[in-house]
């Protein structure tokens, strides 16, 4: 696992990426509404599949409190998309455009998993991801073109600020790992 | 188009992954490749049963069972031969093959030459690692030659492969490399390999966590090919050699007839040439 320290400074480091503006480009800020809100939509699912892709990989290696978080957080974020759904009054979301190709802000990558993690470093990770996506929405309120647009990236940027104080009061739940939280002593690399 | 053509149109990723768990490592590439091979077919909208994937062994060679389409876990490096008879039995089918550094480079290495030389249409997917995961960390032939561990100690001294010129020297006429950690970006790199008409080859670096740790440092590393991909093998040769091996996207892509069964069918039956070896 990426020591929760260093991906901070990464983000740090290149703040452009942490939020995803790479997605959201001059020719790829959403135009509309209904833009904005497939955009919204397919980022939530995207986040909603990552996770649950975290979760199987958690369950296979019998790490139930990590894999239930991790299927918790997929369904958070699946309801988030039917919400917005139902906002729109549409039964799907339309074929996502140029910019939803980009890797949602929101999905936290495959490689930030190790084996021994512990609901604590899951919960950092997904803070991580929600604050990536609440900086996503605000700068696209930045480039909005209209006061509509602006708006409802607004609202979207205030429903992620929720999500990332839910977790924050997640975390002060549960326990802190030790230093030695990943020290195993059989390894599955015994060669070195 | 009607409500029900819609509906089967309208396939997402999750149509085309089986109720099997992965059994990777937690962190490793293989996850991303399989998420990306699922969302390029639901992009293209093939139906499951229209696909077969085809692998030889090793981590990567697990994904057949990962996927609800057609399966074939075959033999140590022998993907390629199983997959091209399939092909050419049943043209109809589109044929994924997937494989690891070990499996297609080593064991393999001599059907992939013969796989880019035959031009059958079929995408061949190369999980690069630089490692043999499944065996425990042994050098594979794309390992850095300075790759110091206990199996090979100050590391193997000896050259690494270049399967991406070697497949332009061989002939595939579709020469692409991916990131994992870019599954988008993979699913569509593997959309526009499957759209080839001809051997498309993609090699996706695909880090692996548990004997490769360092690997999490190729995010930092890769990035989109700086020019658009070329038809000329020429200027994609020197492009190739001189590639430090990260960069990104569609490299090299080029029309080739492509091998067909029945082009030069055999005009003897086999009793005919039976009979004729009894004289």
């Amino acid at each position: 696992m990426t020591p929760p320290e260093r991906r901070d400074t990464e983000a740090r480091a290149n703040p452009e990426a942490a939020v995803g503006v790479d997605a959201v480009g001059a020719t790829a800020t959403p135009a509309s509404l209904a833009e904005l809100l497939t955009l919204a939509v397919h980022m939530e699912r995207d986040a909603a599949a990552r996770y649950a892709e975290l979760a199987d990989a958690m369950e296979t290696h019998n790490n139930r409190e990590v894999t239930e978080l991790f299927r918790r957080m997929s369904v958070i974020e699946l309801g988030h998309a039917q919400a917005l759904l139902s906002e729109m009054g549409w039964s799907d979301a339309p074929q996502p455009g140029h910019a939803a190709a980009a890797e949602s802000p929101e999905a936290p990558p495959v490689d930030a998993l190790h084996y021994l993690m512990q609901p604590y470093h899951a919960l950092e990770l997904a803070l991580e991801f929600e604050v990536r996506a609440e900086r996503f929405f605000d700068r696209l309120a930045g480039v909005a073109r209209s006061p509509e647009l602006r708006e409802a990236a607004l609202a979207l940027r205030d429903e992620e600020r929720a999500h990332v104080e839910l977790i924050r009061s997640w975390m002060e739940r549960v326990e802190r790992p030790l230093p030695n939280w990943s020290d195993d002593p059989d390894p599955p690399r015994y060669t070195e | 188009m009607n409500d029900v053509a819609a509906a089967l149109a309208a396939r997402t990723a999750q149509d085309y992954k089986s109720s099997y768990k992965p059994i990777w490592c937690p962190g490793c590439g293989d996850y991303s490749v399989l998420s990306a091979t699922t969302k390029a077919l639901a992009k293209l909208g093939l139906s499951p049963e229209e696909v077969v994937v085809v692998s030889g062994i090793g981590c990567s060679s697990r994904i057949p069972a990962y996927t609800r389409c057609y399966g074939f876990h075959g033999v140590h490096g022998r993907s390629l031969a199983a997959a091209t008879g399939l092909k050419v039995a049943r043209p109809d089918l589109t044929v994924l093959v997937a494989s690891g550094d070990g499996d297609g480079y080593s064991i393999g290495g001599n059907h992939f030459l013969h796989a880019c030389r035959r031009n059958v249409d079929l995408t061949y997917v190369v999980m690069d690692n630089h490692v043999y995961g499944m065996t425990k960390g042994q050098p594979s032939p794309t390992t850095e030659p300075d790759w110091d561990s206990r199996l090979a100690p100050g590391g193997t001294g000896l050259r690494v492969f270049h399967p991406l010129v070697i497949a332009l020297a061989a002939g595939a006429g579709f020469i692409a490399r991916g990131f994992s950690g870019d599954p988008n970006g993979c699913a569509e790199l593997l959309a526009q390999a499957i759209d080839h008409r001809g051997f498309s080859f993609v090699e996706i670096l695909s880090p692996c966590v548990t004997f490769r740790p360092e690997q999490r440092e190729w995010k930092e590393r890769v990035r989109p090919a700086p020019v658009a991909a070329t038809s000329d093998p020429a200027r994609a040769a020197r492009r190739l050699m001189t590639d430090d091996g990260f960069n990104l996207g569609v490299l090299y892509v080029a029309d080739r007839p492509t091998a067909q069964a029945g082009a030069r069918a055999a005009t003897a039956a086999p009793d005919d040439l039976v009979r004729e070896f009894e004289r």
